[in-house]
């Protein structure tokens, strides 16, 4: 560890032990989040996610092709996800670095486990064609917490998606078959203080970091730990109840940012 | 045949309604971005593009450090969902070129010699594509390196002039327009393409890309309509940056 870093981690364990963050926050309490859908006309969906100082930007395309084999009713859903080098200093050009592909993986995972996008329904001739759904995710201003701001700017542009039918003479447009959509929300741990959506800052003193999803029966989802440290049971508990507190909000906001 | 299509008609009226020394409509914000020195985004027509710049900072790796200046290492990168087709994440060879000519645009602008051994990093990211993103892309790097406080001798801003409707609707030749600001269907269906990049103080020509078919005369039109177009959007580029800074003047 280096000597800043040192320093910038005493002061926010001694703010976070006096129930206080650098930015004045509560320690359970999310940035303010903001939604913004439809910005690109040229994709399906489309979303702008703001968590505070972070921004992400996710589109979807949809197009038609070749179900795998072992499921040939089912339509198939990709991600990938850019860690843009203008988000961030650190973030370099070239092929996607392994944290590129862990962040993929984990909002895939969370669209694909919870069955939030009923991909039975993308079939159009079984064993021949089906639609492939694109998520692409676009970091452009990394201020941390990346897994909630992909997950949901992911999660909105998939509300406001349209099946482009029309355009392969397949009929008229229709929104993508989708079911609730599960909530995702992030928690650092450093010393014995637990965090939640952490800033850039907070990440890079964590020790432990942990993703739970949450949908709106109040069902755990998915989740995620990450980094060296570790957890006591009751902190997880805890941490769960506190991530479902925020998934309800969070549901709210994005339900009313795509207007239903 | 789509190619056929009516691009212009006798009154000079475009597709999209504009008069043939017209740009689309523009918008520019300065300084969007939390992490970067300096930012910018910017819509031209169906364009959305942001810019953000990193540095001075050391060039790695240490080849390409230059011991007597800065080197100035444009990044153009277009989103997948950017276009109709979802394009292929990741560097082609187009938006290599594109990458290479807006860098060395950029090189003649910033004053380079004082930061020895320095990157300068612009990274240009096309959210959504309409015609003209690398005119686009070089207004908002203008921009974003305005804000970034790199020293510049001026800002650089781009815009294309082209050629239009030298076919009447059953093919056969005719004249032909000199307009401004293709748009989709103009650099579809068009002649020719001018994009130029220019230093408005001083009027020099850093970018100039041509494809298509113009005569000297019409290239030399071409050259003046675009001409007028960049200083034009030189404007609105130095009203982002003034409403993003006044606010500072006028509390100080």
């Amino acid at each position: 560890m280096t000597i800043t870093s040192s320093i910038k981690r005493d002061y926010l364990y001694n703010l976070a032990k006096k129930g206080k963050r650098q930015d004045g926050r509560d320690l359970f309490k999310f940035r303010n989040i903001s939604i913004e859908t439809n910005l690109i006309s040229k994709a399906e969906g489309s979303a702008r996610v703001k968590i505070g100082n972070t921004q992400v930007v996710a589109g979807i395309k949809i197009d038609i092709g070749e179900p795998y084999p072992d499921s040939p009713n089912s339509g198939v859903i990709t991600t990938a996800a850019e860690l843009n080098p203008l988000a961030s200093p650190d973030f370099e050009s070239g092929p996607p670095r392994e944290d590129a592909i862990e962040l993929a993986r984990v909002v895939d995972r969370g669209i694909r486990e919870s069955e939030f996008i009923e991909l039975d329904k993308l079939c159009i001739e079984p064993n021949e064609k089906i639609w492939i759904v694109f998520i692409d995710i676009h970091i452009i201003d990394y201020d941390g917490n990346l897994f909630d701001a992909a997950s949901l700017a992911a999660l909105a542009a998939i509300l406001t998606a349209k099946v482009p039918a029309k355009r392969f003479e397949l009929g008229e447009d229709y929104p993508l078959p989708v079911k609730e959509p599960p909530i995702s929300c992030t928690s650092v741990k450093f010393n014995d203080v637990m965090i939640m959506d952490p800033s850039l800052d907070e990440e890079e003193i964590a020790e432990a970091r942990i993703t739970v999803a949450t949908d709106q029966n109040g069902h755990i989802r998915a989740m995620q730990k990450g980094l060296k440290g570790s957890y006591t049971t009751d902190e997880i508990k805890k941490i769960i109840k506190v991530s479902l507190d925020n998934g309800v909000e969070i549901r709210k906001k994005l339900y009313e940012s795509v207007g239903k | 045949m789509e190619s056929d299509i009516k691009l212009i008609d006798e009154a000079g009226k475009r597709l999209d309604g504009r008069k043939i020394d017209e740009l689309r409509e523009i918008k520019i914000e300065a300084g969007v971005l939390h992490r970067a020195e300096g930012s910018c985004y910017l819509e031209w027509g169906g364009n959305k593009v942001v810019a953000a710049v990193y540095g001075p900072r050391e060039a790695i790796p240490k080849h390409t450090q230059d011991p007597l200046k800065a080197v100035v290492r444009a990044r153009y990168n277009m989103a997948a969902f950017s276009v109709d087709d979802r394009k292929r994440p990741g560097p082609d060879r187009r938006s290599r070129e594109i990458s290479k000519v807006t860098s060395e645009a950029l090189e003649k602008i910033v004053i380079t010699d004082k930061f020895p051994r320095a990157a300068i990093d612009v990274n240009i990211e096309v959210l959504e594509a309409e015609a003209g993103t690398r005119c686009a892309g070089l207004t908002a790097a203008g921009v974003a390196l305005a804000d970034a406080g790199i020293p510049m001798k001026d800002i650089p801003v781009a815009c294309a002039a082209g050629k239009i409707g030298s076919h009447d609707e059953n093919g056969n030749k005719k004249g032909g327009y000199v307009v401004l600001d293709l748009g989709k269907k103009e650099d579809n269906f068009g002649d020719a393409d001018l994009p130029i990049g220019i230093s408005p103080r001083t009027g020099e020509i850093i970018l100039l890309q041509m494809d298509g078919h113009l005569t000297l005369e019409e290239f030399d039109q071409a050259l003046d309509l675009a001409i007028k177009g960049c200083k034009i959007i030189s404007e609105i580029q130095k009203k982002a940056l003034l409403d993003k800074y006044q606010i500072d003047l006028e509390v100080n």
